[in-house]
């Protein structure tokens, strides 16, 4: 590993974020160089000077006592009349309508483009190869994997296997993508592992975004009836193309 | 259900008050803007917390102060903010000169404090989140709506500058501690 390689790569070892493969490149560097290693004690000291320093303010009770009554105010209260259903019916619309521009309108400088959000699915898809991150549900049966996104994310995301082709389903997971959170699929060819990161994607019309690659992975996107795909792995394109066409259904 | 609504919100999402307003409190800097902050936040999580379908709650509550917090920076201290993109001219500056005041206080807490203030606020965010609250890299890259590999540089960064800040503090232990001359 070489020491520019270290360098980006030793806030992960110091925080313990990083593979074995790479802990172990890093911990081997490390040994004989010296300015990584300085890095680091450096790092370690820094950590012990915000433990004994104990930067955290305190909240004031002022505020937690106004944050809990007006909370309390805000939420809708037990059997209200059915004058203030409507009141709450309406309140409610204006807010979601105002939750709806704002989550439009705001996101315009903030929200990652499709080529930072394939970008996060390859750092996703890395982040998932270490020990013990592959998946939270492991199963090769659909019928298994599709309930258990149930009551975990808030639409029902296309599962099927594709074992017969070549591409076994291997499990699901929990994930984030573009802050909010998504559900991971997990295929295999051969060696070689699939994420497929699907998420809702309100008012985006259906089409297909370019190839990104990336630190030998590549990322395929496309958006199809208001549900985006994120398929990543370090499968060859052509491969992830045909695995690709299985998922959007075009045999 | 909206009786067991409100108790959902006391149970999941009031318990992370403090981590809200230590977040607000260090990315504004100003004890009375972040309690503003952090009341309007927690009334835009109540409205938001239907949308809420569980998971990291911290995380979730966090996002909508820290997106509070940038947007009102934006609004008071866009100078501040437009500072990052020359952090490297000025931001060192700031750092010697708030050593040089945290250094009559003379101790070790005083010089970290001072030295976190003055840092970019994207990478002030990142240290918060990682120091003070111990969150992995994946929850503050959902806090920040940025990715795991920028959290990790944002930290990286960060770091840098406070080393600098404390660097001196360690030298003198180390000196101390070999016993060594001169």
């Amino acid at each position: 590993m070489t020491c520019e390689e270290s360098t980006r790569l030793l806030p992960g070892y110091f925080d313990g974020e990083l593979d074995l493969v790479h802990t172990l490149e890093i911990e081997e560097h490390v040994r004989g160089c010296a300015a990584c290693s300085r890095a680091l004690e450096g790092d370690r000291a820094l950590r012990s000077a915000f433990t004994r320093a104990d930067l955290r303010f305190a909240v004031p009770a002022r505020l937690e006592k106004n944050v809990r009554a007006a909370v309390s105010r805000a939420m809708p209260k037990e059997s209200p009349s059915r004058k203030n259903n409507w009141q709450w019916a309406f309140a409610t619309a204006a807010m979601a309508l105002f939750a709806v521009l704002a989550w439009r309108l705001l996101p315009i400088t903030q929200q990652p483009g499709p080529n930072a959000m394939a970008e996060e699915a390859i750092a996703n898809h890395i982040r998932s190869l270490m020990p013990g991150h592959l998946s939270d549900v492991e199963s090769t049966d659909q019928h298994t994997v599709k309930p258990w996104f149930d009551g975990r994310v808030d639409f029902s995301p296309p599962v099927e296997n594709f074992a017969a082709q070549g591409f076994p389903l291997i499990g699901g997971r929990l994930d984030y993508l573009g802050h909010r959170p998504a559900a991971a699929l997990v295929y295999q060819r051969r060696k070689h592992y699939i994420n497929v990161f699907v998420a809702p994607a309100p008012g985006i019309a259906d089409g297909r975004e370019p190839r990104v690659t990336s630190q030998g992975y590549s990322a395929l996107a496309w958006t199809r009836g208001a549900m985006s795909y994120w398929v990543v792995s370090d499968l060859n394109p052509m491969e992830l193309e045909e695995f690709a066409r299985l998922l959007r259904g075009e045999r | 259900m909206e009786a067991s609504q409100n108790e959902q919100f006391e149970r999941l999402i009031l318990p992370h008050l403090g981590a809200a307003y230590n977040l607000a409190r260090w990315l504004v800097r100003n004890p009375d803007d972040a309690e503003d902050l952090v009341q309007d936040a927690m009334l835009r999580a109540v409205r938001f917390f239907a949308g809420f379908r569980g998971g990291d709650a911290r995380a979730w509550l966090l996002a909508i102060v820290r997106n509070s917090c940038f947007t009102w920076l934006q609004r008071h201290r866009a100078a501040e903010l437009n500072e990052e993109f020359d952090e490297e001219t000025h931001t060192p500056t700031a750092v010697q000169a708030s050593q040089e005041q945290s250094a009559l206080a003379g101790e070790e807490a005083g010089r970290l404090r001072s030295a976190l203030e003055v840092i970019p606020a994207a990478f002030r965010e990142a240290v918060v989140l990682r120091e003070i609250e111990g969150m992995s890299y994946k929850e503050i890259a959902a806090v920040a709506g940025v990715s795991i590999g920028t959290v990790m540089s944002r930290l990286a960064r960060g770091r840098e500058r406070l080393r600098g800040a404390l660097a001196p503090v360690a030298e003198r232990q180390a000196g101390a501690k070999e016993g060594a001359g001169p």
